[in-house]
């Protein structure tokens, strides 16, 4: 019993960073129903963010995660602005292949020896790992700084959305651009912040994704990114209650087949029963199920 | 049918001919070594492949991301008769690439009859979970059968892909999907990309259009594969991974959804460009080789969202009328 409660934690350690990805991927595809391919390089630039504060400016652990959301936040603006708002009105497709351009561009850029190099690198401890007996589970510190910031994210993230004017903004332009236009929404705007704060979120994630899992390399972010897009997926895309839910699930999941099947297996299953979930409720768990009007 | 079209569709075949035989001479010659030998014969794989995604995605609007689970699976699968039929006999070729072909249609045909009722981006995602499902089951392969190697990879394939094999199968392939494009199975398909309910309402077996469309450009992918596993004569779980099945669809895209010149230009380019940008660059900045790669691909998408051959076709591919 004590071993299923220690692998639930660890699942759920893994995650809350799922989520951190997640949030940013179905934020992004609610608003202008684009994959983003990049967005798992994103969180590979925050974990380096993050590295560099720690290990050259010896920055606090808290400031180097502000430090990794700032650059991803704007690296995430100037990504839509450049690659993605000219494709606007072509066919999806083109904005997925350029999305998938963006992605190699960053992995194979930052892998040049005067970026970050192709190696692994060992991410700095901030402070040393101590646990915590509760009731025969040990609990990290780790652990619980990951938890505790994703939710504080997460929760800040939830009244953006739903309380401030902007996150009504994103709400009308995800539902309807033209029509959030003519009520004097300034779409282009919109969907530049909601790529800010999407970024933002994956910087964050991948300080802590650092910290947790502490090697790194610029190809880090590819399964990350692409497991935390089918948590969203699992979810219920463009729900943001949805992305955290399947994150979770998804964690969880890929640990304990690790820990009482087989390690390989992992994707197999985790991405098996996102094939179940599709078959059965094609809108995701929390998604609501669309009406095809004829 | 007008004559001014029949009469493209013979020089076609007859520049193909010719070129064709002007290549083979070339490597009969010498000319062309087996480096070349590979990226020549590389290109006609990539565009069977590509074309049978055509089929799926551009013809039929099914979009998938998992193309390169077939592409493995056709590989893996003619690989294995290949070398237990032993020898080196095109015979035992032949048979692989049917096997290869049947398998990959097969694994159609049983994941598409229930995948393909979703819509647009999510099966996309399923496709792409299927095909990630597929790498990690040929990671574990050497599990169940040991000469698949696993992770380790499959090697000691007999080498039997040449040119004359690959050339012929391509036309073929082109032909093949011409002739299926403007058919009233073609006509079908369209419809179904076009607008499924509108298909349904005028009597269209949708569920039975998109299946058979799936799966023959799955046996599409199948075959390539097979044509691949005997270029290389070695295997590897990661040949046939979420970026390859990308890479596909990247020269479907470039070359223009529901276009078969496109996709014919669009593989031999992408593979040439490839290689040729290793060859142009000098050896210190071979790293820049994946840098400028991604930026033509953002750029050319920029500037042409819609493909090279946006809804055009060469003139001998045209429909006669």
């Amino acid at each position: 019993m004590s071993y299923f409660l220690q692998q639930l934690i660890n699942g759920l350690q893994l995650g809350f960073v799922y989520a951190l990805i997640a949030l940013g991927y179905t934020m992004v595809y609610g608003i202008v129903r684009l994959i983003n391919f990049a967005h798992g390089d994103v969180f590979m630039i925050g974990a380096y963010v993050g590295f560099y504060a720690l290990a050259s400016w010896k920055l606090p652990w808290p400031l180097a995660i502000v430090a990794a959301m700032a650059a991803c936040g704007a690296l995430g603006m100037v990504i839509e602005r450049v690659a993605y708002r000219p494709l606007r009105s072509a066919p999806r497709i083109s904005a997925l292949i350029t999305a998938m351009g963006v992605s190699l561009f960053l992995e194979y850029f930052t892998s040049l020896r005067f970026v970050f190099g192709p190696d692994y690198r060992a991410f700095p401890r901030p402070f040393a790992v101590t646990s915590f007996d509760v009731g025969g589970v040990a609990v990290s510190n780790i652990q619980i700084i990951v938890f505790a910031v994703s939710t504080v994210l997460m929760v800040a993230l939830t009244l953006f959305v739903n309380k401030t004017k902007t996150g009504l903004a994103m709400r009308a332009v995800s539902y309807d651009h033209n029509t959030a236009r003519l009520m004097g929404v300034n779409v282009d705007w919109i969907i530049s912040v909601t790529f800010g704060v999407g970024s933002a979120l994956a910087g964050a994630g991948g300080v802590l994704y650092g910290i947790a899992y502490p090697q790194i390399n610029p190809f880090m972010g590819v399964m990350p990114g692409l497991k935390a897009f089918v948590a969203a997926v699992l979810g219920g895309i463009g729900v943001i209650p949805g992305a955290m839910l399947g994150s979770l699930i998804m964690g969880v999941v890929e640990t304990f087949t690790s820990a009482y099947i087989s390690s390989t297996l992992r994707d197999a299953v985790a991405f098996g029963i996102l094939i179940l979930v599709l078959l059965v409720r094609p809108a995701g768990i929390l998604g609501r199920p669309t009406r095809e009007k004829v | 049918m007008s004559a001014k079209q029949g009469r493209a569709g013979v020089i076609a075949l007859l520049t193909a001919l010719v070129a064709f035989t002007a290549v083979e001479a070339l490597i009969l010659a010498g000319a062309l070594n087996l480096y070349w030998q590979q990226i020549i014969c590389l290109a006609g794989i990539v565009t069977i492949s590509a074309l049978g995604l055509n089929l799926i995605y551009g013809y039929t609007g099914q979009f998938s991301l998992g193309h390169a689970a077939f592409y493995g699976i056709g590989a893996y699968t003619a690989a294995l008769v290949t070398r237990s039929i032993g020898g080196r006999s095109p015979v035992g070729l032949l048979l692989g690439l049917a096997a290869g072909a049947l398998l990959a249609g097969l694994t159609a045909l049983l994941i598409g009859l229930p995948i393909l009722r979703l819509k647009s981006d999510y099966l996309g995602i399923a496709t792409l979970g299927f095909g990630i499902i597929v790498k990690v089951l040929l990671d574990n392969s050497d599990a169940v059968i040991p000469a698949m190697g696993g992770s380790r990879g499959m090697s000691a394939i007999p080498k039997l892909t040449s040119f004359v094999w690959v050339f012929p199968l391509a036309l073929l392939a082109v032909v093949v999907l011409r002739n299926i494009v403007y058919s009233g199975i073609g006509r079908a398909l369209k419809s179904v990309r076009e607008d499924e309910l509108a298909a349904e309402a005028v009597g269209i077996d949708s569920t039975r259009y998109k299946t058979l469309g799936f799966v023959i450009g799955c046996m599409f992918a199948g075959v390539a594969g097979g044509l691949y596993a005997h270029l290389f004569t070695f295997l590897h779980p990661s040949n046939f991974d979420f970026l390859k099945s990308i890479d596909v669809l990247l020269v479907v895209v470039l070359g223009g959804l529901g276009s078969i010149s496109g996709t014919i230009v669009a593989a031999v380019a992408w593979t040439f460009l490839l290689e040729g940008l290793r060859i142009v660059l000098p050896p210190a900045v071979q790293d820049w080789r994946w840098v400028i790669y991604p930026l033509l691909l953002i750029i050319f998408m920029l500037v042409r969202p819609g493909g090279i051959f946006a809804g055009t076709e060469f003139r001998f591919l045209r429909p006669r009328k």
